[in-house]
């Protein structure tokens, strides 16, 4: 068999891909199961409403696939949930959890609350714990007060509930721009202040149009229109923004 | 009812050519609330009679949403009504999944029907004490269909089952020319007059019946309670004027209700001596 490696062989080297790994040679694969296609969403919470918004630019490399693709899944009235990331991973995760939304519906007799899609978001994502969706998620909605409710994940399905979150390729462009607009003076502040703004809901819409406008001048996936679904208790409201299609 | 030596097993053939157990399983569904079903050219709208255990217990749902474009009316063991409309939520949940369309409604009838066939043809199993009315719209427009626990279906403008249904199926038989151009208000309308044709006694309330709806844009919805109270009222108010037509009409049809127990009874002694004929039949 080969040498041993700089530090230890694991058991009895069976093939040559064994024996290189152990000397710090690992083989890689020629072939990636995952693309990013791109785009932002970007969700705000408020007093008694949400918005949440998506980019509708599909790439992938260097090239737009499409200019008119939505990154949103509406489950019921109050909750919506938006990916970034790849689209084929995308579309399977929201069939997913259609179907499950249609089954709580049949069990519980009344459409599901923000939260329990949340938690549903969650497990389904961990289900795939050792070959993730590679999606980016946001779930926005009313909570059962009424109030606006923004939860963010990682690809994983670790989560947790904000005022406001971004997630996408424009992310590192928007996430200040919105920690600087809608969060609290200084974060030193006790007890911990809830991140749900006060701004009234034509402001705050004013705000993420205008987020995504800077976040599509420097981010190249970023652009085309910004599909904006607005959450409130009277249903869900539907708006759009142009954007360069450069 | 019939006592006989071929009616222990599923699987045993009687001299005359019928399987017992299935029949005894058809009357479980004669035994249960009554259900109607009728359809137009653009909906179709599912009656039922709701019973109570006692005063203080809540009235058995008979209706059940299966998904936007179906939804059924069972008569029989709720149980066995409970655990098809859980099978037929699935298979159009797995359908939207993998054909990003809505479940055909004769597809998922004929499944149904398959699956009723099979538990009649093995000795481990027991027939399904269900009947199903199956309200559905697709591609080729409204159905109706019936499940019955021997396996068979059929499509119908119009069906009823339960407990004096027989009553309400006069009625049907009597105005299903006029359902295709009837509009929605008045197909419910038809329909709770065909259920209040097979109550024994008492009237058609708010809280004893339930209708649901399906048509083509229009998905499916269960009106209860208050949601019914409208047309249970419009119906009181048609009364006075249909009494007339409702001496002449429902005499025979009342005729007709009491005799059914008697008439089953007479079948009993029949069935005894040659078997009599086979339910299937009679109808």
């Amino acid at each position: 068999m080969a040498a041993l490696g700089p530090s230890y062989q694991l058991g009895n080297p069976i093939t040559k891909v064994h024996t290189d790994a152990a000397s710090g040679e690992k083989q890689h694969a020629t072939w990636s199961p995952y693309d990013d296609n791109g785009g932002t969403v970007v969700a705000v919470a408020g007093e008694d409403y949400c918005i949440v918004a998506g980019s509708t630019r599909l790439s992938t490399g260097f090239s737009i696939l499409t200019r008119d693709a939505s990154m949103m899944l509406q489950l019921t009235d109050k909750v919506v949930v938006a990916s970034a990331g790849m689209q084929a991973d995308r579309k399977a995760l929201h069939k997913l959890l259609q179907a499950r939304n249609v089954m709580y519906q049949h069990n519980h007799g009344r459409p599901m609350s923000v939260s329990a899609a949340a938690q549903l978001l969650s497990n389904t994502l961990y289900y795939k714990r050792f070959f993730p969706f590679y999606t980016f998620n946001l779930v926005a909605g009313l909570d059962e007060q009424g109030r606006g409710a923004v939860y963010n994940y990682d690809a994983i399905g670790s989560y947790e509930r904000s005022g406001y979150f971004s997630a996408g390729s424009g992310k590192g462009l928007v996430q200040p721009v919105l920690d600087n607009q809608l969060k609290a003076a200084s974060p030193l502040l006790l007890p911990p202040r809830s991140t749900i703004t006060a701004l009234p809901l034509d402001q705050a819409i004013d705000l993420v149009k205008d987020v995504f406008v800077s976040a599509g001048e420097r981010d190249i996936y970023t652009g085309d229109r910004v599909e904006i679904l607005i959450i409130t208790k009277e249903g869900i409201r539907r708006d759009e923004l142009q954007l360069k299609l450069d | 009812m019939f006592r006989n030596q071929y009616d222990t097993d599923v699987t045993t053939w009687s001299p005359q050519g019928r399987l017992f157990q299935v029949e005894y399983a058809m009357e479980a569904v004669k035994q249960g609330g009554c259900a109607v079903g009728l359809k137009s050219e653009t909906h179709v709208v599912l009656a039922t009679l709701k019973r109570s255990q006692s005063e203080l217990s809540s009235f058995q749902r008979k209706v059940f949403k299966i998904d936007d474009h179906m939804g059924i009316a069972i008569a029989g063991l709720n149980g066995d009504g409970r655990s098809l409309c859980k099978y037929m939520r699935n298979e159009c949940i797995n359908h939207r999944y993998v054909y990003e369309s809505a479940m055909p409604v004769g597809r998922l009838v004929r499944q149904i029907a398959d699956k009723s066939q099979v538990c009649t043809q093995r000795s481990w199993k027991r027939p399904y004490g269900v009947g199903l009315l199956v309200a559905g719209v697709d591609r080729q427009g409204p159905h109706l269909f019936n499940t019955c626990p021997s396996g068979n279906y059929y499509e119908y403008k119009a069906m009823a089952i339960g407990a004096r249904s027989q009553a309400a199926k006069t009625y049907l038989e009597k105005h299903f020319e006029s359902f295709p151009a009837a509009d929605m208000d008045e197909l419910i309308r038809h329909g709770l007059k065909a259920l209040q044709a097979s109550l024994a006694e008492g009237e058609l309330t708010a809280a004893n019946c339930s209708v649901a709806i399906v048509g083509k844009g229009f998905a499916f919805t269960l009106l209860e309670d208050a949601a019914v109270q409208p047309y249970v009222d419009a119906l009181k108010e048609d009364e006075p004027m249909q009494a007339e037509e409702a001496a002449a009409g429902e005499a025979p049809a009342a005729a007709e209700a009491p005799d059914e127990p008697a008439g089953g009874e007479a079948a009993a002694a029949a069935a005894e001596a040659d078997g009599g004929p086979a339910p299937m039949e009679a109808d």
